[in-house]
């Protein structure tokens, strides 16, 4: 792998409940990506990833650990002045493109802002950039004039797409861009991503709770669960091969447009409370393999592979 | 078929009132459930998948609602003619529903316990303490462990996917003959989807149920139906078995939406799309209503909407000029 653009490392995130109760959302979580690489993150509710998503880029502050950006590390002491010097060469792309654009905003006013928000633009260099940009996504120029509202929740998300790619950013985090879609719908916004990504080497963090959708995304995927990374590898390893029994659990239990397909029962039981952590490793109380050692040791993210790590202690 | 259908629904069409007019919701809808049938809907959105099934149970909203034609046949009966109390009878006691998001069909503060009870003594006239008994009952059914102590709990005390086994039981404490389920999964993590699902098809065997399975993912629907109707823009647009309907569809809609689905067994380089948006259902589209997105569109398809044909065993598919051009090889 080339010099990574984003680097985490043991990042926590903790918040307090209550009086005395820390809920512990992501606990110790590190990954690299590269320049035009997308990584894939996939879990289901409560497993971190879009806590993981948003510390990323600075939008939540970490408890510990580091976060480096381009060289630069946004966490401890001059962060945020560091933070400042590499916002612009990253943006974020939401689930709800109607949560993230203003209704009253026109689309080329809501695509236009990073450019205001930044400075030095003339009128026109404004209007040919909002033109550019709406030709890159696949809207017609005429949208520019209309509002949020006027358009299908796939278009919308297309404007949101426009509005990320307004300063040229070379990182994206893109935290379930297409879940809140229609399946025709869907397959369009992950084409456009992907030759958005062709076009200008950008490099993706993908989140998602879809393990198709990730597929067709990423050249890596980490699997969260409770919080923490419980395999990371190759797009290529981890659906052939998958080592730790979550990631074999959660493809197994993806339903298929298959009526012939024979599942094995779902995997018992639900995430475990954040606030109660058992100790040990945090799928002990629902893995069918779970033995002695699991429930008294916390197992490390380890390499058991080419480019394949996981953090299991019967692999 | 030799055997009757036990719900048996004839060219229902269901408009709603808006500042623009009426508009209509679904067009023509016919479908015959049988006994101990599993019939999974499946459609994005605006398709009039939910509308078809808040039909069948009449829980429009009186004065912005009308179907100006159509007969939902149910036990000898045109549930669209019966009264009210008629009606009243059969909701939750013969036909029951359960839909997409367990928290808002669920009272915030009555306990579960209080909820179940409230359709056994509605409907089977069970004293308070008969009620409760019952209750317990439903929530073993659903497997819900600790049922005897969880009876007294309240929704927000409870996980998503045990909120909707809650709802299940309540759906099943009265033994509907049919159980309508309307995105029961849609808002659940994938492992619990696996659970319910699993949960569903246990009960329908154990209590000899129809159900109807509604869903925009053809993933789940797949795991569930024996039989599936794929509904586009308030029409049926394919009705077939359910290996039929994956192996050989013969709608270009639904060969569009199978083939967008990203594989989880296999690499692509990109995915396979159909053009174009889901059509704003106030702008009236002539013929057939997929061909401004239909990549085998022909002159024709612009003019007349077509009829559902058949073309196949138990197989009917609203392009007539596929089947044209396959050569009538149903």
């Amino acid at each position: 792998m080339s010099t990574p653009i984003v680097s985490v490392r043991d990042v926590v995130k903790e918040f307090a409940i209550g009086h005395s109760g820390v809920l512990r959302a992501v606990g110790g979580v590190s990954f690299e990506i590269a320049a035009g690489e997308t990584l894939g993150l996939v879990g289901e509710s409560g497993s971190g990833k879009s806590t993981t998503g948003r510390m990323l880029v600075g939008l939540v502050p970490v408890t510990s650990g580091e976060v480096t950006l381009f060289g630069e590390t946004i966490t401890g002491a001059g962060g945020a002045a560091k933070l400042a010097t590499v916002r612009h060469r990253m943006q974020f792309v939401f689930q709800d493109p109607n949560g993230s654009l203003d209704p009253r905003m026109r689309v080329q006013d809501a695509i236009a802002e990073p450019l205001d928000i930044k400075g030095g633009y003339t009128r026109k260099d404004r209007t040919d950039r909002v033109a550019e940009l709406l030709d890159m996504v696949g809207l017609p120029r005429a949208a520019a004039d209309r509002y949020p509202h006027e358009f299908s929740g796939g278009q919308r998300q297309r404007i949101g797409i426009a509005r990320a790619l307004a300063l040229r950013p070379e990182f994206i985090v893109c935290d379930e861009p297409v879940s809140a879609l229609d399946v025709s719908m869907q397959a369009q916004i992950v084409n456009l991503l992907l030759d958005l990504q062709e076009k200008f080497g950008l490099g993706y963090l993908f989140i998602a709770h879809d393990l198709a959708v990730v597929r067709s995304m990423s050249s890596r995927v980490g699997v969260m669960y409770a919080g923490t990374i419980v395999e990371i590898a190759s797009r290529a390893a981890l659906y052939a091969a998958p080592q730790h029994p979550y990631t074999q659990a959660l493809l197994d239990v993806v339903p298929r447009p298959d009526p012939d397909r024979v599942r094995r029962p779902a995997l018992a039981g639900e995430v475990p409370s954040m606030l109660n952590r058992p100790v040990g490793c945090p799928f002990q109380a629902r893995c069918p393999r779970a033995e002695g050692r699991c429930r008294e040791e916390t197992p490390r993210l380890r390499e058991i592979g080419r480019d394949h790590q996981a953090a299991c202690h019967l692999i | 078929m030799s055997e009757a259908p036990l719900l048996s629904v004839r060219d229902l069409t269901v408009e709603f009132r808006t500042d623009a007019g009426w508009m209509t919701a679904i067009e023509r809808v016919s479908l015959d459930l049988m006994a101990r049938d599993a019939l999974g809907i499946v459609g994005e959105s605006g398709s009039g998948k939910s509308v078809t099934a808040l039909s069948l149970l009449r829980l429009h909203a009186g004065a912005t609602a009308r179907m100006p034609s159509g007969e939902i046949l149910y036990a000898g009966q045109d549930l669209l003619k019966a009264p009210e109390r008629a009606m009243r009878r059969i909701r939750g006691g013969e036909i029951a529903m359960i839909f997409q998001d367990p928290m808002s069909s669920l009272n915030p503060v009555l306990s579960i316990a209080d909820q179940i009870s409230e359709t056994l003594m509605l409907h089977q006239g069970l004293d308070r303490a008969a009620a409760r008994r019952q209750a317990i009952a439903s929530l073993d059914m659903v497997r819900i462990a600790d049922a005897a102590h969880r009876v007294d709990a309240y929704p927000h005390q409870l996980s998503g996917g045990m909120r909707q086994r809650v709802m299940i039981a309540i759906a099943i404490a009265c033994r509907p003959r049919i159980l309508i389920a309307d995105e029961p999964t849609t808002a659940l993590d994938v492992t619990i989807q696996a659970q319910i699902l699993d949960l569903l098809r246990e009960l329908q065997s154990e209590l000899g149920m129809s159900v109807i399975l509604i869903s925009h993912d053809l993933g789940v629907i797949a795991e569930f139906a024996q039989r599936v109707m794929v509904m586009y823009a308030g029409r049926v647009v394919e009705e077939a078995p359910a290996r039929a309907l994956y192996r050989r569809p013969m709608h270009p809609y639904t060969t569009g939406l199978l083939a967008a689905i990203p594989p989880l067994d296999h690499d692509v380089r990109r995915l396979p799309t159909i053009p174009g948006s889901i059509p704003d259902p106030f702008r009236r589209i002539p013929g057939c209503r997929f061909s401004p997105r239909c990549a085998e569109v022909e002159a024709g398809c612009r003019e007349a909407a077509p009829e559902l044909v058949s073309v196949g065993e138990g197989h009917l598919a609203r392009c007539p000029p596929r089947k044209a051009r396959l050569g009538g090889a149903a």
